[in-house]
């Protein structure tokens, strides 16, 4: 703060000033700051969103909506929740956290740093302001699968491009920025097998963001000249292929559920050892784990395709291949389990988050499991079955990572502590209400119900009654959330100690609480590990 | 082999049905609405054993992990075990929870593999269907004896609307349902004349995308006599949960009566077609059919009151077309708008009823051109 104010003349208006310093900062805790309220901010317009589908599927027949703007909410919520709020949320932490683990004065590329974040808040304005438009929102769904999205999608569809364009130039900068500071500005002595978790998943997110961005980008460009310009890439009547949309489309998106999901596994790696008091299990098989993850996203897209028509071969590879993936998934998790085993274990809010995590992510991973086997899969594909699996990776992965990440890491940042109360009672009715929002979604699905449907049979109804009556208070959980940090912020217990946690390892509590804007100017003394010792001869 | 992993998962389907019930739902009959559907094909069968293997496989395996977990969490917490243990490196113990989760994976892609194999031979079919999706309607073509028909959704739209009580096939019932004999190896070719659809019975574990430019195959032979539904299960726009499947399954020599049944029906209907366009219609007989047509065909999109939904679908009150000349209207109901969910009306309806839906339109929603559109003039302009 203090560094910043020279550059600003000091006659200017308090409110100039303010909005100037943080348009322009490129200090990394400051734009990390920034990513982490806009995420905030985004989740509760997405989940506002999911709150409207929610209420429609209370009760069988139409009620608050029309079948139209059910469909563009269906798709804004997953868009923003996607692009809005888990991957700025983990961008955010990112940027507050790899230079402090890593002993970095700043991101390598501090200007990129805050071009990638404004860039943000550009796409998100041209997507929402869709819905305020004539013929509405995008209705396709967040997979905009041609031709519904291209041929028959509403005039907005156009906004909706150029916002995807957008937020994947700021993804693939930002993750550009992410490995070049990992792979540059490590402090001597900080070497690749000595990095946090944390630091290693996001090295590994970076490198998925900037192979598998561009391939939306390209996907969007086809939808844009099929619409636009004449072309038929997806047009089956010029000659194109509608099906080659959806190669396309999860060649990308595939690698985008562990974008979502990787850092969230840094994050639980990071907090469980720190509340087990013990080192982390086997952390040399968590880097590889992550990597084998890394890699077989690349040649798993087809398993969402499985009903599109696919020759048996390509159905076996990919079966064979997404079964696969539960191999090193189930690895970390053994050795979230073993670094627990024997330690001497406190249940913080955090820690009370990462447990969680581990948990009903296992409980998707199962679903997903599941969901791999062919056969199986004609009965669940596009049912709430696939609905269900999701939400139960993404909402206790990426979401209750995040949590997990700001209750730990909130006294560092801002060096006052949290209610653990309050986060105690956040824990338990969100866990609470995850599983009464999203577990029923696996019966209605094997029953029969289609996702993405405004109306259903009344065969489904209890089901959908538990699941609405969950989601509702899933949204009042995040009020909770928002006002404890807001307590913490204005009010919370003050934080002198740079350790915080008694168990925490690690560069970031080696820092004064809370961090100065300005951290390792000069690198950071590493000490000789001997746990590594013998990577590090190697 | 498949046979004792049945049992297997057989009894692993029991296992979980106890803990389902003990986890509150506490009623038998609910637990086994929890379950897949047990369907009524060999096929549904079999996937519905693949799911309780691999459902029983991830409840075994939860318990292990989950309890060693709640385990450790009551017993390593640290007011009973204050030192944490150093351990953090194991190599052994990695190669061994490499291998164990590689041979269950193994384990459970065999069977899978062998239905797999099974669901994918479509050859030899005894009856082929062709089966082409619109927004939102199936139409279905009998390939052999060249009959093909329209399947709508029957619901009222007071029903949707809260209106009126809603039944038990809510939403899953049609004018027209496909009618497929017993014990024969149905094919079906899925196609689509816009968006992709996809077409999902569940008693029968078919489902299959219908993606314009391309035929799928699928097929089902179906052993007991019945009614079978299901619902479009890929997002294809507005009306998507309003596009149902129903299967009726015939006993083989009824199936042989209904089928000759449609062909007298088409027969007859040839001749009322010629019979209606050769008289003079008076405003008082066209009116109700068109109403009818009208709620049936139109009213999802251009609503009972003809106000429309925004840009994408427009109002017919005070509408240009509707009244400006008769023959661009007619022209526009019998081949639509290319590219929009304005479909072409033309194969679908009878020169009737588009008459009589257009003298509808002129004449209601504050619409008064008076006009009486004739069925030949229908037939003229097709």
């Amino acid at each position: 703060m203090i560094a910043h104010a020279d550059t600003i003349p000091k006659q200017r208006h308090p409110l100039i000033a303010f909005i100037l310093r943080w348009l322009l900062t490129t200090n990394h805790k400051e734009i990390g700051t920034l990513y982490l309220c806009l995420a905030f901010l985004l989740f509760f317009i997405g989940g506002a969103m999911a709150m409207v589908v929610r209420l429609e599927l209370f009760q069988p027949g139409l009620q608050f909506t029309q079948p139209d703007f059910y469909n563009q909410m269906v798709t804004l919520h997953g868009l923003i929740m996607v692009f809005g709020a888990v991957m700025p949320a983990f961008v955010g932490l990112a940027n507050w956290l790899v230079p402090l683990m890593i002993g970095a004065p700043d991101m390598a590329l501090p200007r990129l740093n805050n071009f990638s974040f404004w860039i943000l808040p550009f796409a998100f304005i041209l997507l929402l302001s869709s819905m305020f438009m004539e013929g509405g929102a995008p209705n396709f769904g967040w997979t905009f699968y041609a031709p519904l999205s291209t041929t028959y999608g509403p005039p907005s569809t156009d906004y909706f491009i150029l916002g995807v364009h957008l937020m994947g130039v700021s993804s693939v900068l930002g993750a550009i920025n992410v490995m070049v500071t990992i792979l540059n500005m490590r402090a001597p002595g900080m070497t690749l097998f000595r990095m946090p978790l944390f630091v290693w998943t996001w090295l590994i997110t970076a490198f998925l963001l900037i192979m598998a961005m561009p391939v939306l980008a390209g996907a969007v460009t086809m939808m844009l000249t099929d619409r636009h310009f004449g072309t038929s890439f997806f047009e089956a009547a010029g000659g194109g292929d509608p099906v080659l949309f959806q190669h396309v489309f999860w060649f990308f998106g595939h690698p985008e559920v562990y974008i979502m999901i990787l850092p969230g596994f840094g994050i639980a790696s990071q907090i469980i050892p720190t509340f087990a008091r013990k080192k982390l299990f086997g952390y040399h098989s968590m880097v590889y784990a992550t990597v084998a993850i890394a890699l077989l996203s690349f040649i798993v897209w087809g398993h969402h395709m499985f009903t599109s028509g696919m020759p048996l071969a390509a159905e076996l590879f990919f079966m064979y291949a997404t079964m696969l993936i539960a191999v090193p998934t189930g690895v970390k998790v053994f050795n979230w389990v073993a670094t627990l085993w024997r330690g001497s274990i406190t249940f913080e809010t955090p820690m009370l988050f990462a447990l969680g995590f581990v948990i009903m992510f296992t409980i998707g991973g199962f679903s997903g499991l599941m969901l791999a086997l062919v056969p199986a899969d004609f009965q669940y594909h596009d049912t709430f079955f696939v609905v269900a699996h999701f939400h139960y990776v993404l909402y206790p992965g990426a979401i209750f990572g995040t949590m997990a990440a700001v209750y730990y890491w909130l006294p560092k940042w801002s060096g006052r502590m949290y209610d653990e109360r309050l986060g105690k009672i956040h824990f338990w009715t969100a866990t609470i209400a995850v599983n009464l929002t999203f577990f029923p979604m696996h019966f209605s699905g094997l029953a029969g119900m289609p996702r993405r449907v405004v109306d259903y049979s009344i065969a489904f109804a209890d089901f959908n009654i538990v699941s609405s009556i969950g989601a509702g208070l899933l949204g009042l959980t995040q009020i909770l959330f928002l006002y404890i940090i807001v307590k913490a912020l204005t009010s919370g217990e003050k934080v002198t100690d740079a350790q915080v946690w008694e168990g925490a390892e690690g560069l970031e509590w080696t820092l004064p609480s809370p961090a100065p804007l300005h951290s390792f100017h000069t690198p950071p003394e590493i000490e000789p590990d001997e746990a590594h010792a013998a990577t590090d001869k190697a | 082999m498949t046979r004792s992993y049945r049992r297997v998962s057989m009894l692993f389907g029991r296992f979980c049905s106890i803990v389902l019930v003990t986890f509150g739902f506490a009623q038998a009959a609910l637990a086994q609405a929890l379950d897949m559907r047990e369907g009524v094909t060999e096929v549904s069968q079999r996937v519905q054993s693949l799911h309780h293997l691999s459902l029983g496989v991830c409840i075994v395996v939860g318990i292990v992990v989950f309890g060693a977990m709640f385990y450790t969490m009551y017993s390593h917490r640290r007011s009973r075990h204050p030192t944490p243990a150093k351990f953090h490196e194991s190599t052994p113990v990695e190669i061994i929870w490499t291998i164990i989760p590689t041979l269950i994976l193994v384990g459970m892609a065999i069977p899978a593999t062998i239905t797999l194999i099974d669901i994918e031979d479509n050859s030899d079919p005894d009856l082929t269907v062709l089966v082409t999706a619109s927004q939102w309607k199936w139409h279905y073509q009998y390939v052999e004896a060249d009959i093909g028909f329209f399947s709508n959704l029957s619901t009222p739209q007071d029903a949707i609307n809260n209106l009126v009580d809603k039944d038990e096939n809510y939403i899953l019932e049609v004018d027209n349902p496909l009618v497929i004999p017993t014990n024969q190896k149905v094919r079906f070719l899925m196609t689509s004349g816009d968006v992709i659809h996809s077409w999902w019975v569940p008693d029968f574990a078919v489902k299959q995308d219908a993606i314009p430019g391309f035929i799928n195959e699928a097929w089902t032979r179906v052993d007991v006599p019945g009614i079978y539904r299901g619902q479009c299960t890929e997002l294809c726009g507005m009306n998507h949960a309003y596009m149902p499947v129903v299967v009726e399954v015939l006993p083989e020599e009824e199936f042989l009566t209904w089928i000759e049944d449609q062909r007298v029906a088409a027969a007859l209907a040839g001749e009322q077609a010629i019979a209606d366009r050769s008289r003079t219609w008076t405003m008082e007989e066209l009116m109700p059919i068109g109403e009818e047509v009208y709620i049936a065909q139109c009213a999802t999109c251009h609503l009972p009151d003809g106000v429309g939904q925004g840009i994408r679908y427009p109002a017919l009150a005070g509408s240009e077309i509707v009244n400006g000349p008769v023959e661009a209207h007619i022209e526009r109901v019998l081949n639509g708008v290319v590219d929009t969910e304005m479909q072409a009306w033309a194969p679908q309806l009878s020169d009737r009823d588009i008459a009589a839906v257009i003298t509808y339109e002129r004449n209601s929603f504050g619409n008064d051109t008076g006009d009486i559109v004739q069925p030949l003039a229908v037939f003229e302009s097709r």
